[in-house]
């Protein structure tokens, strides 16, 4: 025979005021196989968990109900307070008198009978509890980060700082990301160079990083604390560890290519260093502009080399890794420029992106820094600048905010006015965002002290009139429509997720939203977890984000890596399907309604070895316990611990009486 | 090919040179247009400030008949354009006031018909633009040109159906076609001023001026246009622009099939060019297009 401790809790007067907790308690007390029932003001608070472990101990309980509040709220409170007493968790269970009963009726008297009958319901279901006990898994204590912008070099130097081994991936030739593309950071105006190296440099001198520059994730298998990344080092074409980096390659290279790092306003040769400050300092060939690659003549590269270290037959090279966790920070991409038939389609030379001006006015620019418009290199007396261009525009599909736009078109304009101290700032904005420290304060001094012009309204269009461009809007202040004569115009294009990003994201198992950005858990709690276990995000493959919160979110991610580092193994909650092997057909419709791919095949064998049977078997690394694999199961031999068949039928089986 | 043909109000009177050249060049390309019997008002801009529901009885009463007679609708003004195609839109979304409009009408419009601008007939690949190019007479390749679209023929982008409501490109394609010397330029699809032209002259006159003289600052001889609110506005306000603006222009508003017609060989005067108040005919003999006699 049971013998069920049953606990109510007033809740203050959250549930007290609706549902009558006494007789509910009173009620409970007659129940088969309770032995116990008390109700309390608040269960929650350290008296009210001492009834709880008193009782269990005094009357030898084998099963606990709290009919309390939900059990997202409170679960984890009361199995912590049972477990105390050496009683296993899982024979506890809640009863939500709160959310599902007080504070959705206003009727006392059928409310308190909806509390009897939910209390009554967990008692049966507890009744069918068996004790579970946590899934420990080992952890491979080395972390995987993708992605060598701001967040990833973050992420990674703060993980190595913990004491752990990690592999950081970067797609291009160097890492760096667009921070090492712009010139001052607001609101402090500090180079962002001269921040920004000294971390580059950091990352190859740390010991406990291993960067692998120009390479790709191939795929990624296993779970959480189990992980087998295949990465992809790209041919280089140069043998890294006989190059020295003298540069004579890359000034000698005759293809003329436009320069990613400055943003398309110079060119590059086909074998290059994206920028003088490259972490790894080396060059890599860019096969696709390669004159030996394409048409099969030059080779001047191998000619010159003084060290022999051009190597035409390098092919690409695939490693594998073992680690325990992924930090995903893939950083973000712009809108080009050329998406709006307003703004001249980037017909207009002069019509450029906020990231080319960020070039334009960097002294390792094109320009080093002159700000020379790029069609006659005449340095601009007006200048135009335009901010949402793609966001906050659900006509083009995109509803959301760039959040980083208003910040840096102030700092635009003031780094203008002090390049060019007579030059004229416009700027057309929808509202002005500068939430954040000290930020609004620097968008003020960009217009009290810099002078800029704003002016509140959008730009229809930009044209040539006598080979000048007009910049037309309106200005919804005032009401009317104008139009400024400009040498240049900036657009801040929107932030956009990078191409190609949602297959990243499906081989990694984790979730995207509507605009490819990547999902967090949970949007306030669980900020930088994904539904993968063991998959944390970092930086603007998330949302748009500034320099401050790409750190902070790098910094958070590393918290969450080295917490699970730190413990010997992982401890995970054991609410998990299982399978019942001797039933089970091994038709596999589980595996397809299974979101996390925790379903395996599994042979079974006979004392020879042979396989008899192959049957489905779950990967409690990666089961989530959301019971979608239950539903599914044709022949009923999937259940989930702690929701069984049993459990729930005996809970609606209760419904079905009732002494009133 | 053979179309229901509606041509609404101004293409019997003010625009009768777009209905001319229109028909003509149509049986030229081998299209043929049934006039919709006993056509009434499309309801244009009147119709739909006052009621929604007239403002969509109206147009389908129309496309009732062609729909009867298993015939996809043109119309060559973009107003009427427009209307029809935005009522077609909104019984298809909804069964309800399709039941309402039809009890109204005393018809029965399923929603199957289509609804094509003038322009959409000879862009929507269904080999006329190819046969314009093979069939071409004159040689317009002196003549520079720009398209003028104004606003409902690329708006809203969801009953126009171009794909960039900012730099529409159907009516310069067709020119193109036609061999003439097509510009690009920077007011397409700004508003002539059409619907203020009494009430408010002034911004009407601004805003024709400023089209009038990007085209020409572009190097236009001439505008092309869809729309007949668009050349009457652009074609008899020019004059005035030198009383009020100090500038005098001398740039011939041509209906696209005017030149279209002009292309094929056709005779000017089944296209209607003297109908036109800023006289098209000496630019046309200067560029040898046309003879002395003419």
């Amino acid at each position: 025979m049971a013998r069920i401790g049953v606990f109510v809790c007033w809740c203050g007067s959250n549930i007290a005021e609706n549902v009558d907790v006494v007789e509910v308690a009173r009620y409970a007390a007659t129940l088969p196989g309770v032995v116990h029932s008390v109700d309390y003001k608040y269960m929650c608070s350290d008296p009210g968990q001492k009834l709880i472990t008193d009782a269990i101990r005094t009357q030898h309980l084998d099963g606990v109900v709290v009919a309390a509040c939900s059990p997202r709220m409170h679960e984890v409170t009361y199995r912590r307070t049972v477990a105390t007493v050496g009683f296993n968790p899982y024979l506890f269970e809640m009863a939500n008198l709160r959310e599902h009963c007080s504070w959705v009726h206003e009727n006392k008297a059928e409310a308190t009978i909806k509390a009897k009958n939910l209390v009554r319901m967990m008692v049966e279901k507890v009744k069918q509890n068996q004790p579970l006990y946590q899934i420990q898994i080992p952890v491979t204590k080395r972390a995987l980060v993708i992605g060598g912008g701001i967040a990833g070099i973050q992420a990674a130097l703060d993980v190595a700082a913990g004491g752990y081994e990690v592999i950081l991936l970067e797609k291009d030739p160097s890492i760096g990301g667009h921070m090492a593309q712009l010139d001052e950071t607001f609101p402090t105006l500090d180079c962002s160079q001269c921040i920004m190296t000294p971390r580059m440099v950091e990352i190859v001198q740390n010991p406990n990083i291993t960067l692998y520059s120009y390479s790709e994730l191939d795929a990624l298998e296993g779970y959480i604390g189990n992980f087998t990344a295949k990465i992809r080092k790209k041919a280089r074409s140069v043998d890294i560890t006989k190059c020295t980096g003298c540069g004579v390659c890359q000034q000698k290279c005759p293809a003329k290519v436009p320069s990613e790092f400055d943003e398309g306003l110079s060119t590059r040769g086909a074998i290059y260093v994206p920028f003088p400050q490259a972490v790894p300092n080396k060059p890599v060939i860019d096969r696709e502009h390669c004159i030996k690659f394409t048409k099969g003549k030059c080779g001047l590269c191998e000619k010159i080399c003084p060290a022999g270290a051009i190597d035409y037959n390098q092919q690409d090279e695939i490693v594998e890794e073992k680690v325990g966790a992924v930090i995903v920070a893939t950083g973000y991409d712009l809108l080009p420029k050329d998406t709006y038939a307003e703004y001249g389609y980037g017909q207009y030379p002069d019509v450029i992106t906020s990231l080319q001006f960020e070039r334009l006015v960097s002294a390792s620019g094109p320009t080093n820094g002159e700000l020379k418009r790029p069609s006659d290199g005449k340095i601009p007396q007006k200048i135009v600048f335009i901010q949402c261009v793609g966001s906050r525009d659900a006509s083009q599909g995109r509803s959301y905010c760039s959040k980083i736009c208003c910040m840096y078109t102030a700092k635009h304009t003031m780094l203008y006015r002090h390049k060019v101290p007579k030059g004229e700032a416009y700027v057309f904005y929808m509202d002005i965002r500068a939430g954040g420290k000290n930020y609004d304060e620097f968008v003020r001094r960009a217009i009290e002290e810099d002078k800029a012009v704003y002016i509140r309204g959008r730009v229809s269009k930009i044209y040539l009139q006598n080979g000048r461009m007009v910049v037309r809007g309106a200005d919804t202040l005032i009401g009317g429509q104008v139009e400024i004569k400009a040498d240049m115009v900036v657009l801040a294009t929107a932030i956009t997720a990078p191409k190609g990003i949602d297959k990243f994201a499906q081989k990694l198992g984790v979730g995207y939203d509507l605009h490819h950005f990547l999902s967090e858990a949970h949007p306030k709690l669980r900020p930088v977890e994904t539904n993968s276990a063991g998959i944390y995000l970092a930086g603007a493959c998330q949302a748009p984000k500034d320099i401050p919160e790409a750190v902070a979110q790098a910094g958070a991610a590393a918290g969450k890596v080295l917490g699970l580092f730190g413990g010997k193994n992982l401890c995970r909650e054991p609410i998990v399907a299982k399978v019942n092997e001797s039933t089970c057909i091994g038709c596999f419709i589980c595996q397809k309604a299974c979101a996390y791919g925790a379903i395996e095949m599994k042979g079974l064998k006979d004392r020879k070895g042979n396989v008899i049977k192959v049957v489905a078997s779950v990967n409690t690394g990666k089961c989530q316990g959301c019971g979608a694999c239950t539903a599914t199961c044709r022949s009923n031999s999937i259940e989930l611990e702690g929701y069984n068949d049993q459990q729930i039928y005996a809970q609606i089986n209760a419904i079905g009486f009732t002494n009133d | 090919m053979k179309y229901a043909y509606f041509p609404g109000c101004s293409l019997h009177s003010t625009a009768k040179e777009f209905d001319l050249s229109t028909r003509a060049v149509c049986k030229n390309l081998d299209i043929e247009l049934v006039e919709i019997p006993d056509w009434i008002c499309c309801g244009s801009t009147p119709a739909h400030t006052t009621s929604e529901l007239l403002s969509l009885a109206l147009p389908l009463a129309n496309c009732t008949w062609a729909e009867n007679n298993h015939l996809d609708v043109v119309a060559p003004c973009a107003s009427c354009f427009s209307r029809l195609k935005i009522a077609t839109l909104e019984v298809q979304k909804d069964a309800d006031l399709r039941k309402k409009i039809n009890t109204i009408i005393e018809g029965n419009f399923e929603g199957n018909t289509k609804i094509f601008h003038l322009l959409h007939l000879f862009s929507n690949g269904n080999g006329s633009a190819e046969k314009l190019k093979e069939k071409t007479k004159r040689d317009l390749s002196t003549l520079k040109v720009v398209a003028y679209y104004g606003c409902l023929l690329a708006r809203p982008k969801e009953v126009a159906g171009v794909v960039d409501v900012e730099n529409p490109q159907s009516m310069d394609r067709i020119l193109n076609k036609a061999g003439l010397d097509v510009l690009d330029w920077s007011h397409k699809t700004e508003c002539c001023g059409a619907s203020l032209s009494i009430t408010d002259k002034k911004v009407s006159l601004r805003l024709v001026h400023e089209i009038i003289q990007t085209a020409a600052d572009a190097g236009a001889d001439c505008i092309a246009v869809a729309c007949p609110l668009c050349q009457s506005n652009l074609d008899l306000q020019q004059s005035e622009l030198k009383n009020n603006h100090g500038h005098k222009y001398h740039l011939p508003i041509f209906y696209f099939t005017q030149l279209m017609g002009l292309a094929l060989g056709l005779e000017t005067n089944k296209l209607g060019l003297k109908r036109l108040i800023v006289d098209p005919r000496p630019l046309l003999k200067n560029k040898n297009i046309i003879g002395i006699e003419e």
